[in-house]
């Protein structure tokens, strides 16, 4: 392998929900060899299960099958892959899914692999009966404790299977429950040949993944001079140019807008950080303070240094469970005395549930507009010309948060003048649901690999 | 003593971290690190953010990027999808944290890029 091979990967979805036109943006405005999207939050593994509860067909991420059809035909005549989480809790029938919209478009030749084996649902009884007992990282209860709500359990598996489905010859590898960054350190095993212990390498791969997977986040979005961004409707999403020796170039394609700094980069460096040292993933370690970082031209970070450790003996669990019901709602406030006629509005709201019995396990009352964000930190300005009253509430009791639901609109009409801005019905119960990690020991997961070619 | 908005010495980003936040904090020159590093404790952290930080502040240092991370534990009101706040991620506690007055040495004098975010009203850094 020559040692100026640069292999170009981007990030065009940072979350489910994010921009429908960035992936077909960075298809069609640069070069590029491999585009990755993330589909999948903490919580959308449940809701993809109860999507597949009802039809077992379903329970994969089904934008991601609209993408493809729109793009399909220029991914292949600019020869770009695509590795995507977008498997959900049913990767297998995303790939059929897949197989079909390139049958239908006459996409003979082309492969499409899954990876499975992250989905441990099914195994929880026996992982606990093997004495595995998957307790709460944060706060070490057993998993008994809600075992009977649990709704989703899926492993963070590592970035060598989706490699091997690339070495297969896949053009689309679709995923279940894989990391964010492993989605770009993949490509990186399977075009330059990383092994396991090749530590340096993976965590470069890993850092470049930790760049990019929030899209726009580090060209110029969240950034926070915001001023000097220029170009926000035509915002670039990132592109790493990744070499052999695990340095790497962040950039954005040509004519876009955003910027790529020192420090819009060094921003995304330190989101969602824990202990920098320390930054654990299935396939290593990364030490986030050996990152060297060097402006080499104006929209172009280089990325050097990293330094990686082996990898701990567990995998991370995601698990997911009904933790209750909530529901929120608002009501704009016009002035004068804007912020007095809220609080009594909220006052009301509350009493008059107290007077009719219903008592909630958590409220909120927030008036935005009036430091619901920053709280003590700044004085409240006098004399707001309006506020918004946003209250809400959690409970166990679907009936109690339905109930409330049915509290704010008479406020419109029973309470201080100038109230209004009670749009789209009453507010209606929504699930919460609880957030459980917790660490498996990887002997007990095995992954598999399809690859299919379209005939 | 005399003090400075963080926003004219640093910048910063924020997101959420299990049941808390976390912030990185990134000085615009050693100078300005090096007074951050004595100054933004944890416990001033944590008392800026009286109210919203329930739990603990741990910080830890990056001085390769000249960086200081902050864990705030218990500042979501509940875990992100469990939380009723509006910012039930963190996303504004970066902001909030670049409000901090931090004091400086007389003879410090900030760089000018991050002067618009740090000018209050007045016009007064």
């Amino acid at each position: 392998m020559a040692a100026d091979k640069v292999v170009r990967v981007a990030n065009g979805q940072g979350f489910w929900g994010d921009s429908v036109d960035a992936p077909v943006r960075l298809i069609e405005e640069g070069p590029l060899d491999y585009l990755t999207l993330d589909y999948l939050a903490e919580v959308t593994m449940s809701i993809m299960q109860k999507l597949h509860r009802r039809d077992p067909s379903k329970g994969y991420a089904t934008d991601f099958i609209e993408l493809i059809r729109r793009t399909l035909p220029s991914l292949r005549k600019k020869g770009v892959k695509v590795i995507a989480n977008a498997g959900g809790v049913n990767p297998d029938a995303c790939r059929a899914a897949l197989l079909e919209v390139a049958r239908e478009q006459g996409a003979r030749g082309l492969k499409i692999g899954s990876v499975t084996g992250d989905d441990i649902l099914g195994r929880l009884d026996e992982l606990i009966d093997a004495g595995v007992p998957l307790a709460n990282l944060d706060d070490e209860r057993p998993l008994a404790e809600i075992r009977d709500r649990v709704l989703s359990a899926n492993v963070y598996v590592g970035s060598f299977p989706v490699a091997d489905a690339l070495r297969q010859g896949a053009d689309i590898v679709v995923t279940g429950r894989s990391t964010d960054p492993g989605l770009v350190l993949s490509p990186l095993i399977a075009e330059f040949g990383w092994g396991e212990k090749d530590l340096n390498l993976l965590a470069a791969g890993t850092v470049a993944g930790h760049i990019i997977e929030c899209g726009a986040q580090c060209t110029g979005g969240n950034f926070s001079r915001w001023w000097e961004v220029k170009g926000w409707d035509r915002i670039g999403y990132p592109v790493v140019h990744c070499s052999p020796d695990g340095s790497f170039v962040v950039t954005k394609h040509e004519g876009t807008g955003g910027m790529v700094t020192l420090d819009t980069v060094g921003e995304q460096l330190v989101y969602e950080m824990g202990d920098p040292s320390g930054y654990i993933t299935p396939d290593c370690v990364v030490d986030f303070t050996s990152i060297r970082l060097e402006q080499q031209d104006r929209d172009r970070v280089r990325v050097h240094g990293v330094e990686g450790r082996d990898a701990t003996d567990s995998y991370k669990v995601s698990i997911s469970y009904l933790e209750g019901y909530k529901a929120s709602g608002q009501l704009t406030v016009s002035g004068p005395d804007a912020l007095a006629k809220a609080k009594i509005c909220a006052e009301a709201l509350w009493g008059r549930l107290a007077f009719a019995g219903v008592r909630f396990e958590d409220t909120v009352t927030e008036f935005v507009g009036a430091n619901t964000c920053h709280g003590e930190m700044i004085e409240v300005p006098e004399n707001l010309g309006e506020v918004v009253l946003r209250v809400g509430v959690k409970d166990a009791d679907r009936a109690k948060v339905d109930r409330f639901g049915k509290e704010l609109a008479p406020l419109v009409t029973s309470g201080p003048p100038g109230v209004t801005g009670f749009a789209g019905g009453r507010p209606k119960a929504t699930e919460v649901l609880g957030y459980w990690p917790a660490l498996l020991p990887k002997q007990h997961v095995t992954t598999h690999v399809d690859v299919e070619e379209v005939s | 003593m005399r003090t400075l908005p963080l926003y004219a010495m640093a910048h910063a980003r924020s997101g959420d971290k299990g049941d808390g936040s976390n912030v990185g904090v990134l000085a615009y020159d050693d100078a300005a690190y090096a007074i951050l590093c004595e100054f933004l404790t944890p416990a001033r952290v944590k008392e800026h953010f009286a109210g919203i930080v329930v739990g603990e502040v741990d910080r830890f240092e990056m001085p390769n990027l000249k960086a200081l991370n902050f864990l705030l534990h218990d500042s979501l009101g509940g875990s992100g999808s469990a939380s009723l706040k509006t910012d039930a991620q963190g996303k504004t506690h970066a902001m909030a944290l670049l409000r901090i007055r931090v004091e400086v040495p007389d003879d410090y004098e900030p760089p000018t890029v991050g002067t618009r975010g740090a000018t209050a009203p007045g016009g007064e850094l």
